[in-house]
């Protein structure tokens, strides 16, 4: 058992407070004392609003569901950085260990024009949804298949693409873009799909519908500042961007898929 | 209640086609009601969940033709509480060629669920396992592969055979990917419409059949009313009614709860499961627990120390000929694969006896030493790299260097809604899907079997069963009701005063929706937990009832009717104190023991559960009556005509 197992601290947290998306936010500063160690960084903000409602105070709206890295709900800028200071892990994987005793702690929401702000510290990201929408699926229907050991799959293709699908769609990589691409976003589904073969029917109207629809969404472009893959919590690769704008280009410049593109029923 | 309730007046009939078990799901397939092509867009089916079960069940249905309307409480139909399923998924395909068959896994389901789940059910689920490999692979599923190419598998608790699937400890992630991106395609060509950040808080029934359903949008407050020719629930469990569990924060009962308000009975709600490896609670601010997927039962060995005195030393201070390795001791045949129930109980045991570790003394060892020195740390880096960075994250321990420390936990719920074989409540035109439905799992859920559950209820069950109800009753169903009826109004109208009732009382009380959910999860981990009985299920309930008064009378919470976490979750706290009622008093009824269902009363005398197949071998259906009062039992009997009841062993 460790030893700071029941060893306390103080925080002070400046946290950003928006009644709601069209109304103006600022922030607000409060202070917690006894928090532990060994506490969570969303459980020290838990302790935070039990305390706000017994003062007869509106709570701070955060999202979290699973509290174990995976689902992508938790979404906070701690200190300036996506997810806060620890490297490869989701908000809710921040423990208060990695905070100092006293330390202020600055908490915002994602900052990105397509995600905009519901409330306090959520943000809408369901511009994710739509550019998933324009083609990150293979196309398979319910339905008798092929049995699954017919596609043989090599282990290093199978893991490169289970490295791409391991993206869990939080937007830290949009929101600590300078740009706010959510390049990174996109090109882990294409890369997971452009590189197992059951994604290669509808390959150029994939990249080239879900690129389409990452720049309508209002995202920026990206420019190769890197700062996506350092603050992705599932250490996304930002190869799959090359990858990406390889596949893009590839079927920007092939003839034929433009008329699978056109098709009425949406195509391929 | 002052609108349409319906009382459940006929006889449980299960609808298990006659004929031989091997042909009874296609004899149902043969003789079911169709819905011609050009019909299927006249109707509209209702969708309330995107997990597995109903993420599935709403892209199937769309591609069928049917206009689905989709709903879930996140922002996103990703983020289903299915995406932190870990270990992996089962299925009959016996590619290790060790003597798997659908067969085996059924009797391995119904062995494992101690003789309380239905034959034809589980037998076509077994069936069923086998396309559903076939179907993410072809949906680009990244599952685990050979260096050959082919797919990777590993074992479970509860079988001797390989038959999990899997990606990393990820794959309740890539599964659910998989069936996400499938609905996403479905909304891409319009026959799928999203209603994301929606609670659906009643369901609405016309003439004695579901046609809609109301809803809460959670990201502005506004109440709403949907209506269609169906509706499916496969809103996921309700283990979070123990507050710490390993379940999502945001899981809930609520709309299983309401539907069975409206009438839908409760199938076993007293069968639980509790989940032997999970990392220890730590603390009194903890608001969900982590489990540590089974699958590292593969390679880790569980122990204590024999002797209590050497429970706080260095675990590898602790020679080999003082250490107690008890399910290898105990369940020689199966070992540290043992089943849940039966591993959570022997935890139990050890630390009741004193001999547990850590500082509460509320956990034991997971040992992955010997695996190491075996095989190597890259070998087991690689097989279970996350979940060992995940343990070190949390606990601030390296479990390469010193044991796991884990400790049973609950995670999953058996029980749900009554379903038939067609997976319709006792409400027509109401099906329930996933861990929200009763059916497959008996009263104990063996490893990687609810990942098969919810994709075989939604990829391959409900577009034969919901096409079979709407064909059925295609006169009544094809007039259209639109969201102007009365049914819809008032339904409106009573949730409109349930949440009315909460934020008054809120501006009074003194106690949050999350304290009295803390001292509510603690009444029913120690009463209706791992072991149970006569007395503590009484005091539960009385305990229950105090914790209702003060939840009607003494609640405190601020902010508005809009975007509001909490008034969420006093919402849900309201439903989680009616079921732990009936929780209790399902325990209570069922004096036997079984499966997740321990009741200290009923034990053999080596400490095992003690099954009373003469008087128990039956479903309890429970119908409501009313907050606070007792509920009435309605029993649907086993009939076990292929497999012959035994003593569970796994000695
Ligand atoms: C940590 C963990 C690990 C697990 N690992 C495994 C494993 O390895 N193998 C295995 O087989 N099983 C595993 N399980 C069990 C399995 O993951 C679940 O039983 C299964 O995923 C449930 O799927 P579902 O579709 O029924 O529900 P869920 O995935 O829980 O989905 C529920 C859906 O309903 C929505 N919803 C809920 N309430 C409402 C409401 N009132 N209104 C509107 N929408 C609502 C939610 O938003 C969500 O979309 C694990 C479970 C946990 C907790
Ligand atoms: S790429 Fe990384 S940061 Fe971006 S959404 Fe996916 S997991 Fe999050
Ligand atoms: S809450 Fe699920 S990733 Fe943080």
């Amino acid at each position: 058992m460790s030893a700071s197992n029941s060893k306390t601290m103080n925080v002070r947290l400046k946290i950003w407070r928006q009644e709601g998306p069209s109304a103006p936010g600022a922030f607000e500063e409060y202070s917690l004392s006894g928090i532990l160690v060994d506490m969570s960084f969303l459980e020290m903000l838990d302790t935070l609003n039990e305390k706000l409602i017994h003062e007869g105070k509106r709570p701070v709206e955060f999202e979290s569901d699973c509290r174990e890295g995976i689902c992508g709900t938790c979404s906070l800028m701690v200190q300036g950085q996506a997810h806060g200071p620890v490297r490869g892990a989701t908000t809710c994987q921040l423990y208060m260990r990695s905070f100092q005793d006293g330390e202020l702690i600055t908490i915002e929401p994602w900052r990105a024009k397509a995600f905009p702000i519901l409330r306090d510290l959520i943000t809408d990201r369901r511009a994710f949804d739509r550019i998933q929408m324009a083609g990150g699926y293979t196309g398979a229907k319910t339905g008798p298949h092929a049995d699954a050991n017919a596609i043989l799959i090599p282990k290093d293709i199978a893991d490169r693409a289970m490295d791409a699908a391991a993206c869990i769609g939080c937007g830290a990589c949009v929101a600590a873009c300078p740009n706010a691409s959510a390049s990174l976003f996109t090109s882990a589904k294409v890369t997971q799909f452009a590189l197992l073969p059951q994604g290669h029917a509808d390959r150029k109207r994939r990249v080239i519908r879900m690129v389409d629809q990452m720049d309508k969404e209002g995202f920026g472009s990206c420019s190769n500042l890197q700062e996506c893959e350092a603050a992705c919590p599932k250490k996304i690769s930002i190869q799959n961007i090359a990858i990406m704008k390889q596949e893009y280009l590839k079927a920007a410049i092939s003839a034929d898929f433009r008329a699978g593109l056109g098709s009425a029923d949406g195509g391929a | 209640m002052s609108i349409e309730n319906i009382p459940f007046l006929g006889k449980l009939d299960s609808g298990v086609p006659a004929g031989p078990l091997e042909k009874k799901w296609d004899s149902y397939k043969a003789n079911m009601k169709l819905v011609n092509p050009a019909n299927k867009r006249k109707y509209s089916v209702i969708v309330v969940g995107t997990g597995l079960a109903g993420g599935a069940a709403a892209a199937s249905l769309a591609e069928l033709g049917y206009n689905v309307k989709s709903f879930c409480t996140h922002d996103s139909a990703r983020r289903a509480h299915s995406i932190a399923a870990q270990g992996g998924i089962n299925a009959a395909k016996s590619y290790p060629n060790d003597g798997d068959s659908a067969w085996r896994l059924f009797y391995d389901t119904i062995k494992g669920g101690d003789y309380r789940a239905r034959e034809a059910n589980v037998y076509r689920l077994a069936q069923n396992s086998t396309s559903i490999i076939d179907q993410c692979v072809a949906q680009g599923v990244p599952f685990a592969r050979e260096y050959s190419g082919e797919l990777a598998n590993r074992s479970f608790g509860g079988a001797q055979v390989s038959r999990t699937f899997y990606a990393r400890g990820q794959t309740g992630q890539q599964l659910l990917l998989g069936a996400y991106s499938a609905l996403m395609k479905e909304v891409d060509k319009g026959k799928v419409t999203l209603y994301p950040y929606r609670e659906m808080l009643d369901v609405v029934m016309v003439d004695g059949k579901a046609r809609g359903i109301i809803t809460r949008n959670l990201s502005t407050g506004e109440i709403e009313r949907h209506a269609a020719d169906a509706v499916v629930l496969a809103t996921g469990g309700y283990g979070r009614v123990y507050f710490l569990s390993t379940n999502a924060m945001n899981s809930n009962v609520t709309a299983i709860w309401r539907a069975h308000k409206r009438g839908a009975l409760f199938g076993n709600p007293c069968y639980v499961q509790i989940h032997p490896t999970c990392i220890p609670v730590s603390g009194n601010h903890q608001a969900k627990l982590t489990l540590m997927s089974e699958s590292l039962r593969n390679d880790g060995r569980v122990w204590v120390p024999k002797k209590k005195e050497d429970c706080k030393k260095d675990p590898s201070l602790i020679p080999e000929e003082d250490r107690d390795y008890y399910l290898e001791r105990k369940y020689p045949s199966f070992g540290n694969l043992a089943p849940r129930d039966i591993s959570s109980r022997a935890a139990k045991e050890c630390c009741d006896e004193g001999r547990g570790v850590g500082e509460s003394g509320l956990a034991v060892y997971l040992d992955f030493r010997d695996a190491i020195k075996r095989d190597g740390e890259p070998a087991i880096r690689e097989r279970y790299g996350n979940l060992f960075d995940m343990y070190h994250e949390i606990t601030n321990e390296n479990p390469y260097k010193t044991p796991m420390r884990i400790y049973p936990a609950v995670h999953y719920t058996m029980g749900g809604l009554w379903v038939d074989y067609s997976l319709q409540t006792t409400l027509p035109g109401l099906f329930a899907a996933g861990e929200a439905n009763f059916s497959d799992h008996g009263a104990n859920r063996l490893g990687a079997s609810a990942l098969m559950q919810g994709l075989s209820d939604g990829y391959f069950v409900l577009p034969f069963t919901v096409t079979n109800y709407l064909g059925t009753h295609a006169t009544e169903l094809l007039k259209k009701v639109d969201t102007q009826h009365p049914a819809f109004e008032s339904a409106e109208k009573e949730v409109r005063a349930g949440i009315q009732k909460i934020l008054e009382v809120g501006k009074k009380g003194s106690r949050t929706p999350t304290e009295i959910f803390r001292d509510l999860g603690k009444v029913v981990w120690e009463k209706i937990g791992m072991a149970r009985s006569e007395k503590g299920l009484n005091e539960a309930i009385a305990e229950i009832k105090k914790l209702q008064n003060d939840f009607d009378t003494n609640l405190k919470l601020t902010g508005d009717d809009k975007l509001n976490k909490n008034l969420e979750t006093a919402g849900r706290v309201a439903d989680f104190l009616e079921l732990a009622h009936l929780m209790a008093q399902d325990a209570l009824d069922r004096k036997e023991s079984c499966g997740g269902h321990f009741r200290l009363e009923s034990q053999t005398p080596d400490g095992e559960a003690q099954r009373n197949d003469d008087e128990y071998a039956y479903v309890a259906a429970w119908e409501y009556k009313g907050r606070g009062k007792d509920s009435i039992v309605h029993k649907e009997p086993l009939v076990y005509e292929n497999v012959k009841l035994s003593v569970r062993s796994y000695k």
